[in-house]
């Protein structure tokens, strides 16, 4: 199994959706099979039509804010003595987070689906702000999945959901997060699939959801191959590009113009969450070597028991706290092309104290883990190895978090 | 040789009536009770699904959701559901019995080995919700070859074509969800209007049994009466659900409440 150059990776899976024969697919109920064959009808349609490109590159550019910067971390690179650390910080755009380019192209395709509103989960509450922000400016209404542990650590996402006008629905099933957020969403969908647009907020679900999702996160990698263009001349060698991992679509998004480079040239880390260190409980189904699970209509590698049944997970962040990941990690994964590790709760907490006493960036327990992962391998390579973080959320929503479990938060 | 679960039709239409198609999950609220349950009321019921419990289930209500994540609770695994479908069917009243779960149990288990474990403990069907046509084509020939009706869905978002191929494909038993939702929702279409797509199915497939599911209780079945089978499900999972909040018997209860669907549909 090879990856095919020059064919975005969100396109190379076969005629049933599995990308390397075994991972994702359309396992959903017969309910649902039409409402996603129109879907990816409606999507495929609308990716050719230049209008339609055109007017999701205007409302990036003018509404998200295009480009997110792309800084050196001088003073962490020093104080590590490595490699040279750089941070493409998405947390810029338009909410504080990557989920808003998911949430436009939903928001798009609702509109020309004629839909009067959409339904979508969410776990760090970053994908229902930004649905509820796109909703509100498309004059769609929204209805946002979310568990009540959720609910309860990421207040501030929540104030902004329901400050947009958008209608929080709690979920109170299993471990009351993520994972039943989703699961929650697919029940309403099949019951109301012929007036709600479903939006999944990651690169999860049945095959359409994956592609929509690293379609719109693609924006990332976009903009960071022109910024190292202007900062490096080219792309340089012995790059390595960090990036949380949960669901996956910021890291594919980060990644996704790199495939086609060989792995010296341009390294894809992924890092998931270990969860607390004592804790037999984690969120890392890739690099803790877990088996494959049907879960959200796909079948990806996911942390379950023997009889099969989805194992709880724990995590700090909320963002990352999902049993299953991507059908493309888990793809990349066995191929080889990007390396998956863990960080623990503790890690990122130490990483997100030592990342915000030396730079003037704030980011998220989320991208805490990437930045855990940097700091860990940062000493060991030399100057002439360049290393990005994608700094995908920003801290704000974490403030309680961070508050109970460092003592203080301060902006 | 015509299957067990195509006797039970007949027998129902030399009498005249639809088959009373009941679904409980197995271990609810625990492996002894639940067999008991399912003895009990096949004095009236014609064929019984009996549900194998997943964590994640991304089509249930929330009736059925309560039984599940009760019988999961009290410790659930595939082989006891095995043991409980091998028990019952030694039972005096025994009737057909479909397995009903998720795909993501199946593959777990191995499909192979899962469809051979059914055929030993006598299984008679297999319903997989989230296996949709043709996804389910490989599935659906390992259960011909070890003599298991596999039981496909249709909805009434099934295209025609579609539904023309997924007929063809199907064997002697097919389940037309009544409407857009999740198990035991309430009715939201007149049962006039789900007849009505129900008898386009029929017309496609007058050789094999059609029954309706999904928002049937006692207040609506009569007006099935047409149809092959309907089966109640989040109903009785809620008649158990009430009997232990009433710390009453779910044995006794669910057998009433069989009895009286049944007086309903003769």
């Amino acid at each position: 199994m090879k990856l095919k150059k020059g064919i975005p990776l969100i396109d190379q899976h076969d005629k049933n959706g599995f990308y390397g024969g075994k991972f994702g697919g359309n396992y959903v109920a017969e309910t649902l099979k039409k409402p996603i064959d129109d879907l990816t009808k409606l999507f495929e349609n609308c990716r050719k039509d230049k209008n339609f490109i055109r007017e999701r590159d205007n409302l990036y550019k003018n509404y998200v804010g295009t480009p997110t910067r792309f800084i050196k971390l001088q003073n962490l690179t020093d104080y590590l003595g490595g490699a040279q650390i750089y941070a493409k910080m998405v947390s810029d755009a338009n909410g504080g987070a990557h989920k808003i380019y998911n949430a436009i192209t939903h928001a798009m395709l609702c509109k020309k689906a004629k839909k009067k509103y959409m339904c979508t989960d969410t776990g760090a509450g970053y994908n229902g702000k930004m649905f509820s922000m796109v909703a509100k400016k498309f004059g769609l209404g929204c209805k946002v999945f979310m568990g009540t542990r959720d609910i309860e650590r990421q207040k501030p996402n929540c104030d902004a959901i329901k400050n947009n006008g958008a209608e929080i629905i709690p979920v109170n099933s299993g471990s009351k997060t993520l994972v039943d957020a989703v699961s929650e969403c697919i029940r309403y969908w099949v019951s109301n699939c012929d007036k709600a647009h479903m939006g999944i907020g990651s690169l999860v679900g049945p095959n359409i959801f994956v592609k929509i999702c690293g379609f719109s996160t693609a924006q990332i990698s976009r903009e960071l191959i022109v910024q190292l263009e202007e900062e490096f001349g080219e792309v340089p060698n012995k790059l390595k590009l960090i990036n949380c991992v949960g669901g996956g679509s910021s890291a594919y998004g980060f990644w996704s113009e790199f495939f086609d480079y060989n792995k010296k040239h341009v390294e894809l880390i992924g890092v998931e969450a270990g969860g607390p260190k004592k804790s037999k409980l984690h969120a890392a189904p890739l690099s803790k070597n877990s088996r494959i699970a049907i879960l959200h209509g796909a079948a990806a590698y996911c942390v379950q028991d023997s009889d099969g049944q989805i194992n709880e997970t724990d995590s700090c962040s909320s963002g990352l706290d999902y049993p299953s990941t991507s059908p493309i990690h888990c793809y990349l994964k066995d191929i080889g092309r990007a390396r998956y590790s863990y960080a623990t709760d503790e890690d990122a907490f130490s990483a997100y104290k030592l990342v915000t006493k030396l730079e003037e960036i704030s980011p998220s327990l989320e991208p805490a883990h990437s930045f855990a992962e940097a700091i860990k391998i940062a000493p060991k390579l030399d100057d002439t190895n360049i290393i990005i973080v994608n700094s995908c959320g920003d801290s704000l929503k974490d403030k309680d978090i961070i508050k109970k479990r460092l003592g203080s938060y301060s902006r | 040789m015509k299957s067990q679960i195509s006797l039970a039709f007949q027998k129902c239409k030399k009498e005249n009536r639809p088959a009373l198609v009941t679904y409980t999950v197995a271990g609810d609220n625990t492996k002894k009770k639940s067999l008991e349950i399912l003895k009990s009321i096949s004095k009236h019921a014609d064929i019984v699904e009996l549900g194998f419990a997943h964590n994640a289930p991304t089509a249930d209500g929330p009736q059925i959701q309560n039984s599940s994540h009760r019988a999961l609770k009290n410790g659930i695994k595939l082989k006891d559901v095995f043991q409980i479908v091998k028990d019952y069917k030694k039972s005096k009243n025994a009737k057909p019995c479909i397995l009903m779960g998720y795909y993501q149990m199946v593959h777990r288990y191995g499909e192979r080995k899962f469809v051979i474990k059914c055929k030993q403990v006598g299984v008679n069907g297999i319903i997989i919700v989230d296996l949709p046509f043709p996804d389910n084509r490989e599935f659906s020939k390992l259960c011909k070859k070890n003599s298991i009706t596999f039981v496909q869905l249709l909805s009434p978002t099934t295209s025609k074509e579609r539904m023309k191929k997924i007929v063809a494909s199907s064997h002697d038993m097919i389940y037309y969800i009544s409407m857009l939702s999740t198990t035991g929702g309430k009715l939201k279409v007149s049962p006039k209007k789900i007849l009505n797509n129900y008898f386009k199915i029929k017309k496609m497939s007058r050789s094999k049994y059609a029954v309706i599911g999904f928002g049937i209780t006692k207040n609506n079945i009569a007006s099935f009466k047409e149809s092959d089978g309907l089966v109640i499900g989040s109903a009785l999972c809620k008649g158990i659900s009430d009997s232990l909040k009433k710390r009453q018997n779910p044995v006794i209860n669910l057998n009433k409440m069989v009895k009286e669907l049944k007086s309903k549909i003769i």
